[in-house]
């Protein structure tokens, strides 16, 4: 375990040596004291005037959740099928964002697409983490069933009663999550809440951003509240409701997509070229195609991605080292501090890691450091809050040492070393993905060329590159599972699922 | 045990079914609205400025069409050409490379008007005072290894020409000419960037950055032009064909005729064109060239 931490942290070091850090502002603390200066000076009125946007940050969560429950759920029960499994792995390897460019040529900017760049690779993550419930799951009330009962009353009373509050629990945790996909939709031009955060930001209008910051975290804060078991399935008919009055999905324009955007240029050329639209096959033309992009493209980008995950792989490791001893009770004493520094937390994991790229961005210039820091901040958050509720649940020996550096180091951390580093390794692939997204922003990360090649309208390239970064995905994750049975540490399994 | 929630599902599953059903009667005015000529801009400029300038000529064609017509905002220059591939819009003000693409991609489609300035559209690279760089007759020079930003990726006066411009001179790519290159996302952005020193260089929409001199957002101290490109097309109003079959024939003759007769001062600034005169396909022809030079359109 230790040498294995120490060789990650060796590489990120070095991936750090090769990443471009630079601040390239003249003046960054201007901008940053006009962004002070506008949260000490809100306009609360935004809220009523972005209700729009508002209630589709919210509608788009509750459909994507239900198309992803609906699917998932499906798939579970098929998930010992390897098809099916690698099925899902490549649904969840590929970002909301991504999906939602992948859709916007065929469905256009309208909440359908919002909802399938949600419900799609949340279907893949449902299916996998529903699998693993059903496979945990207590079977002992199955066996208390009569004989020859069939298989649907067999799930509804011997299985479900037993997996409901794991499923419920997870399922509720991804609400939150879909919210943050939603709002960050909108910085791709969906009309969510992001939409007109991205605007505040460009156009320097800081007593905007804070106003729908709060409201978003408002949002998520009272989900408790009005997210009842009894009502969601009402609250997913609404949305679909609200939703589907914009639905503008036309056959043409998927079969456009799928039988002729997607291929390759040199196989549409000659169709193009003499006005008949007919596809070839130049097998020479596309091989050089795809050598091409993958020379230019593929490569530069993904080393980008892959130096920038390793960098802040380590750095949300030690941050969360640093700072789950502040929630915890062998450290803190005082309740006040403890509840203090877990809000620090809980809004730093709210906060979409995407919004703190573009402030930062914004802030420093576009090199990595704006990225390392968002992302480091978002999923150290969420690591130092896991860690920090798993060192609450340990209970010291009387005897122990009452200094708080050796309580540290030799009673609280080796007992959550394990678990610690089963989070982080959960959260690679993750912090992968956010890597890639993050080009999006402008930072030369495989992102930056889907970007490009959405703008240039070259769906073929787009696609080929996002399933570029699938694979790398898919490969990350299986080297994450791979050291994590060698080190034969586990997440357990509700707070573990929290990924 | 819970006993499985049942009577509560029942009534959702209800109210799910029964709310769809409710549904013609709220959204009627939706469908009546899908018949509405529905157009879109690229973002070139702040939204709230595109959105302000797009609603009263939205209001203006309406009149004088007498269809009812629609503003639909996009946050990007490749939202705006897919809306116009997918029929979402019907009608487009383009750029010069958006515009390309759009017709590319849409058989049928015509640009019908340009504004006067559009046949001589000119791009500013501009830079910090910082650089100590000063305005001359040819591509300056001086202007490599510094930081540069172009406007949106899909900008014709902020990407295309000025990119076209850089590898004529230095025959590389910019990103082989400047120690860092980035995409602000609009010749606003730009502006602002390279008067802030964000970047130390940046190319920029002629149109734009006399319109910002004029609302007083250009502080010459911090920032100046270095050069001013040869003359390229550039905007333009794009229509697909198809119109005329929900419209009958002879519509984009009057969509046409409805921006050639633009004469309101107001409508115009905002633009900001002195008029809008007749245009058509051929006119884009160097850009497709240039566009094709530098590999953003696949030829």
């Amino acid at each position: 375990m230790f040498r294995v931490s120490l060789s990650f942290l060796a590489v990120s070091l070095l991936c750090l040596g090769l990443a471009d850090i630079e601040i390239t502002t003249l003046d960054p603390w201007q901008e940053l004291r006009r962004i002070a200066v506008g949260f000490l000076t809100p306009d609360v009125s935004v809220l009523y005037t972005f209700r729009g946007a508002m209630i589709n940050t919210v509608t788009f969560a509750f459909c994507g959740i239900a198309v992803g429950v609906g699917a998932g759920s499906v798939l579970a029960l098929f998930f010992q099928l390897t098809a099916v499994r690698l099925l899902c792995a490549f649904v969840r390897a590929i970002h909301e964002i991504f999906w939602a460019f992948l859709f916007l040529p065929v469905v256009g900017l309208n909440p359908m697409c919002g909802v399938l760049a949600i419900g799609i690779p949340y279907a893949g993550v449902f299916a996998k983490v529903y699998a693993e419930i059903l496979q945990e799951a207590d079977h002992t009330p199955l066996k208390g069933l009569p004989a020859h009962t069939g298989r649907l009353s067999r799930f509804f009373y011997g299985v479900l009663p037993v997996i409901y509050s794991d499923v419920k629990h997870y399922t509720s945790y991804r609400l939150e999550c879909a919210l943050r996909s939603s709002a960050i939709l909108g910085f791709i031009g969906l009309p969510t809440l992001g939409f007109h955060l991205e605007t505040a930001f460009r156009e320097g209008l800081y007593s905007q951003t804070p106003a729908m910051l709060c409201g978003f975290y408002l949002l998520i804060a009272s989900l408790r509240l009005w997210v009842k078991p009894k009502l969601v399935l009402a609250y997913v008919a609404v949305s679909f409701a609200l939703v589907s009055t914009e639905i503008n999905l036309r056959w043409d324009n998927i079969t456009r997509f799928l039988g002729h955007d997607i291929l390759p240029w040199p196989m549409r050329r000659e169709g193009f070229l003499d006005g008949t639209g007919e596809i070839s096959f130049p097998a020479e033309q596309v091989w050089e195609w795809v050598v091409h992009l993958v020379r230019t493209e593929a490569l530069p980008g993904m080393w980008n991605t892959v130096v920038l995950t390793q960098v802040v792989l380590a750095g949300s490791g030690l941050f969360a080292l640093l700072l789950f001893g502040t929630i915890c009770r062998h450290f803190v004493s005082r309740r006040r501090f403890r509840g203090l520094s877990h809000y620090v937390l809980i809004v730093l994991r709210t906060t979409p890691e995407y919004i703190l790229a573009y402030v930062f961005l914004q802030l420093w210039g576009p090199s990595m450091l704006p990225a390392i820091l968002a992302i480091l901040l978002h999923n150290g958050a969420i690591l130092a809050y896991l860690t920090g509720q798993n060192a609450n649940l340990v209970r010291l020996r009387i005897d122990s040492s009452r200094r708080k550096m050796n309580c540290y180091f030799f009673e609280v951390l080796p007992r959550v070393y394990g678990q610690f580093l089963a989070f982080l390794f959960y959260r690679w692939e993750v912090m992968m993905r956010e890597s890639a997204i993050l080009g999006v922003l402008g930072i030369y990360t495989i992102g930056f060329f889907i970007d490009s090649a959405i703008a240039d309208d070259k769906v073929d390239k787009a696609v080929f590159l996002i399933f570029t970064t699938a694979l790398l995905n898919m490969g990350v994750d299986s080297i994450s599972q791979i050291i994590r049975r060698r080190l034969r540490v586990s997440a357990g399994t509700v707070l573990g699922r929290q990924q | 045990m819970k006993p499985l929630l049942l009577p509560p599902l029942l009534s959702t599953l209800l109210s799910a079914l029964l709310l769809p059903a409710a549904l013609p009667l709220t959204c009627s005015q939706d469908l009546f609205a899908a018949s509405a000529l529905r157009f879109t801009a690229i973002p070139d400029e702040n939204t709230a400025r595109l959105t302000e300038r797009f609603d009263k000529v939205a209001a203006y064609l309406s009149e004088k069409t007498g269809v009812d017509v629609e503003y639909v905002p996009v946050k990007s220059y490749a939202a705006s050409v897919a809306a116009f591939k997918n029929d979402e819009v019907q009608l487009a003000w383009f750029g010069g490379l958006s515009g390309v693409k759009a017709r590319r991609s849409v058989p049928g489609s015509v640009a019908i008007a340009q504004g006067e300035e559009d046949v001589r559209f000119v791009t500013y690279f501009i830079a910090n005072a910082s650089t100590g760089i000063d305005e001359g007759e040819d591509f300056p020079d001086a202007v490599k290894g510094h930081t540069f930003t172009f406007g949106s990726k899909g900008s014709t006066s902020g990407r295309l020409m000025p990119e076209y411009f850089i590898r004529q001179h230095y025959g590389k790519a910019p990103d082989k000419v400047f120690k860092r290159v980035g995409f602000s996302g609009d010749h606003s952005k730009t502006l602002a960037l390279v008067q802030s020193g964000s970047y130390q260089v940046g190319a920029l929409n002629y149109k734009v950055w006399q319109n910002e001199v004029k609302a007083g957002k250009v502080d010459s101290t911090k920032v100046r032009i270095i050069w001013r490109t040869p003359t390229y097309p550039d905007y333009n109003w794009t229509i697909r064909g198809d119109v005329e079959k929900k419209y009958g024939v002879g519509f984009i003759g009057k969509v046409q005729k409805a921006l050639l007769d633009m004469k309101d001062r107001s409508l115009l600034n905002s633009f900001p064109r002195a008029r809008f005169i007749a245009a058509d396909n051929s006119m884009y022809a160097p850009i497709v060239e240039t566009g094709t030079a530098i590999g953003i359109i696949d030829k």
